[in-house]
């Protein structure tokens, strides 16, 4: 709401960071081109934006550009993003975690940040593996897979975020694919120009942990809801939702605008930025006479 | 004149509005005032007390024997009729209790007749039973009458008076029922002193709101919810977010990130909720986010006693953490030291960047003393951080620039062109992450070796109060401060004592200043007073200093030490001297 109303225009160049350690051929590659693209045509400058990462693959993903960075702990991304927006609600913050740290790790956190509703991006890079300790199930792994800490195959269902997202009434939910630069784009600048908090769970491959679903099992199955979804029908997201298997729809898939939290908090509501709000002592010093 | 008055009963009736009224009613008067609370875990039944004891002289503590006593049910008066000091009084209902006790010490006060006869509310029992109090001690109701009208005024005009009908009500019939009331306490004067009321609570709360602190994240865990609703409580008036975190994990996540934003910030828990909060504590270290922790220490491990008190996690808190680093660990003795202690922890933790604690524990938090006032002015406000302007100034900014201090400069995100980056992983000057030897040490030598020795030199000397070459030096640190000042207080009239009061532990303080450890090493006795069962500070101290104590002094059961008990225990400090190398635990 007090986002500056002239943006500066921001190119390519401004969002080099230093030159990515992913394996070659690596989905988080094409997502972080997706992301400077975003970056660039919204016209958004690397300081404007705060990008919070925890541990993982993904969670390099800002020292391979240019912005403000907290690079925190495993699972721990929310909690630091959420605070940095409620402190300075000017400041765009974009959450940046893998399937493990926003799903496993971190899962409660998310449930409560969908409650909140701050206005906070979250880009999930869900490879439905782990990457960074070499191979094991993530909550989204299919059924079956073995792998060295599964040796008799996942035993259990793996995670619907979408559908999470959905029954949590999230504002924002969306799903995005690697491999399909454009539309990823699209759908990273419309999360990053809601209000609200909202989440896309972006599709990638692990060349080198999973076999199974690979970028041609991906393309394969991933398709762009049409122009007929209903994003603000509940019940037609939830369909939506339910959809992965052989075909995997992608594109806004809920869009539900309620009030954030920056909204309903009187301390901030329609105020500068806690952080800019003036403190001098003498303003406090009268709570001392309570006591007398 | 030394009164000691208990309010007992089970909980939801109401004892502790009792049990604060008469405090502040007893602070207004012009009295000294100590007061603490035992409660159970539990919203209804149960059985909790709530003591008072005023003076004319300072207090610092609770003692056991009780003067009047306000017995809201049966229980009660089965608990603490042992405990009743010579001419003391057991007041209760005995509607209520359904017993009439017979023979000296009791006094029957039908407190909700009187309360229907008199103001036609059986509400107004309790306000009988203040009333009862004020008439045993033969004190007049005028200043009861003005901090009704202040309680209530916003209930109207009918509800004082109906409370101010009952508690006359209570007075009358306590000075008609009870001849035997010896209790003299002088007049109230209209020069009465002006004092504050205040406990731990409040205390943190207060230095933390004049200190800066924008942001309080926090999970409800007791003893530590207090500083929560204190901290919720002044969001309204004054610019504070206050947010309830989902789990103690969230809490210090999202104060470290209140802080990477710009504003000062704080978390509060006890020791099983810190228990989940040491990753991040380690996650502020290494990314040098100021942040500041109130731990208030009850019994544990695990669940432990939810409501009573220990001083149990004092090791935990040095220890707390994988990888090394600097922390302040500061342990207040008294609500004037809690609020100025939460002053220090704020300014300490944005210079240094560094985590800094407050270490505190349920009687603590609870406890309420009267004192003279407290002054803002002593908490050193001052903005460490590089803000807009002089951000914009820079040429180069690097968020972990290499100084001669290891302090680098902590700018705000998003007030310049210049970006901030920080990383839990080792990272360069710019605050991206490394994988090499060199910048390892570069960043260990600034975080660590370089500021250890610099907020060392900050950290105040302990306290010595009492002789000046005593032959007995009776250590401890943190909420025992104010039972041990009174019991050395009285001790030192007939022997030579003094006690040694850290409230300011980590970095250990030096001897530059003041060489404690001579005082120490010549005294004929040493005793180490803990609030728990294995000599957390002795342990500290010997691995800190090599110096070891003569005797321990411990208490475990959950409760708080009382004057006489400790006087009990330190009458003859000398008898108890263990052998050579048995010292120690």
């Amino acid at each position: 709401m007090f986002r500056k109303k002239v943006k500066p225009v921001s190119e390519l160049e401004e969002f080099r960071g230093q030159n990515p350690a992913w394996c070659p051929g690596c989905g988080n590659l094409q997502i972080l081109r997706a992301f400077k693209l975003a970056m660039v045509e919204l016209g958004i400058k690397p300081h404007e934006l705060t990008i919070v990462s925890g541990i993982g693959q993904a969670g390099k993903f800002p020292h391979y550009t240019r912005c403000n960075t907290f690079n925190g702990l495993h699972g721990r991304t929310l909690p630091v993003a959420q605070a940095i927006h409620l402190v300075n609600h000017d400041m765009r913050v974009l959450a940046v975690a893998g399937d493990g740290d926003c799903y496993g790790e971190g899962g409660n956190h998310l449930l409560h940040a969908m409650r909140r509703n701050l206005d906070v991006t979250v880009f999930v890079h869900d490879n439905q593996v782990y990457g960074l300790t070499k191979g094991q199930a993530s909550p989204t792994t299919d059924e079956g897979m073995v792998t060295g800490t599964q040796p008799f195959g996942v035993l259990y269902e793996p995670m619907n975020p979408m559908a999470l997202a959905v029954a949590m009434d999230c504002s924002f939910v969306a799903r995005g694919f690697s491999g399909n630069q454009e539309q990823l784009q699209k759908l990273m600048q419309a999360a990053l120009e809601h209000k609200g908090f909202a989440l896309i769970d972006i599709l990638q491959n692990c060349v080198t942990f999973n076999k199974l679903n690979t970028f041609q099992w991906y393309k394969e199955r991933c398709y762009p809801v049409g122009p007929e979804h209903d994003s603000s029908d509940r019940e037609a997201a939830f369909r939506m939702a339910l959809e992965f298997g052989d075909r995997i729809p992608t594109g806004i898939i809920y869009r539900h605008p309620r009030h954030t939290l920056e909204e309903a908090l009187p301390e901030i509501a329609n105020r500068e930025p806690l952080v800019h709000q003036p403190f001098s002592q003498e303003d406090v010093a009268g709570e001392l006479e309570r006591y007398y | 004149m030394d009164y000691s008055i208990m309010i007992g009963g089970q909980a939801g009736q109401g004892l502790q509005t009792i049990g604060s009224v008469l405090a502040k009613l007893f602070s207004r008067s012009g009295f000294h005032v100590f007061t603490h609370q035992d409660y159970m875990s539990r919203i209804r039944g149960g059985h909790n007390f709530y003591q008072v004891r005023f003076s004319d002289h300072p207090l610092s503590s609770s003692r056991s024997l009780v003067d009047i006593l306000i017995a809201l049910d049966k229980t009660t008066v089965e608990e603490h009729r042992d405990s009743m000091a010579p001419g003391g009084f057991i007041v209760y209902d005995p509607d209520t209790v359904k017993e009439d006790y017979e023979g000296e010490g009791f006094l029957g006060v039908p407190f909700r007749k009187i309360a229907m006869d008199a103001a036609g509310n059986r509400l107004m029992e309790n306000t009988v039973a203040v009333g009862a109090a004020l008439g045993m001690l033969g004190m007049g109701l005028k200043t009861l009458d003005e901090l009704l009208t202040e309680t209530f005024a916003r209930k109207g005009r009918e509800v004082v008076d109906q409370n101010l009908v009952a508690a006359k009500a209570g007075a009358d019939f306590a000075r008609e029922n009870c001849g035997d009331c010896r209790f003299a306490v002088p007049g109230t004067t209209a020069t009465a002193p002006r004092r504050m009321l205040l406990d731990g609570t409040a205390a943190v709360g207060l230095g933390a709101l004049m200190s800066g602190c924008r942001f309080y994240a926090a999970y409800p865990m007791t003893p530590s919810t207090g500083v929560m609703n204190f901290m919720a409580d002044q969001s309204r008036k004054h610019s504070l977010v206050v947010e309830q975190a989902e789990d103690e994990i969230a809490a210090i996540n999202m104060a470290i990130g209140a802080s990477f934003a710009g504003v000062r910030s704080m978390t509060g828990t006890a020791g099983g909720g810190f228990a989940l909060m040491v990753e991040g504590l380690s996650l502020a270290a290494m990314t040098e986010t100021p942040v500041v922790i109130f731990v208030g220490q009850r019994p544990a491990p695990a669940t432990g006693f939810p409501t009573r008190t220990e001083q149990g996690d004092l090791l935990n808190l040095a220890h707390a953490s994988h990888g090394e680093f600097p922390r302040i660990v500061l342990a207040p003795g008294s609500p004037e030291q809690a609020f100025y202690l939460t002053g220090k922890a704020f300014d300490l933790a944005e210079k240094y960047q560094v985590p800094a604690f407050i270490l505190s524990d349920q009687y603590l938090a609870d406890t309420e003393w009267t004192l003279d006032g407290l002054d803002p002015g002593k908490i050193n406000y001052q903005d460490y951080r590089v803000r807009a302007g002089d951000l914009e100034k820079m040429e180069i900014y690097r968020r972990h620039a290499y100084t001669e201090t290891g302090i680098s400069p902590l700018a705000e995100p998003g007030a310049s062109r210049h970006l901030v980056v920080t990383d839990s992983d080792e990272h360069d000057e710019d605050g991206h992450l490394v994988e090499d030897a060199e910048t390892r040490n570069r960043m260990v030598d600034k975080r660590l070796l370089r500021k250890l020795p610099l907020i060392r030199d900050e950290i105040s000397p302990p306290l010595l109060h009492g002789a000046e070459n005593p032959e007995t030096v009776v250590c401890g640190w943190g909420s025992t401060y104010g039972v041990m000042k009174e019991a050395v207080d009285q001790l030192s009239e007939s022997a030579s004592i003094a006690m040694l009061h850290f409230s300011e532990i980590l970095p250990f303080p030096g001897t530059k200043v003041f060489d404690y450890l001579e005082v120490l090493r010549s005294a004929k006795n040493t005793v180490c007073v803990e609030n728990n069962a294995t000599s957390q500070f002795a342990r500290l101290m010997r691995a800190e200093t090599g110096f070891e104590f003569g005797s321990h002094v411990n208490r475990y059961d959950g409760r708080p030490f009382l004057l006489d008990e400790l006087l009990e225990e330190l009458g003859n400090p000398s008898a108890d001297v263990p052998e050579e190398g048995e010292a120690g635990v």
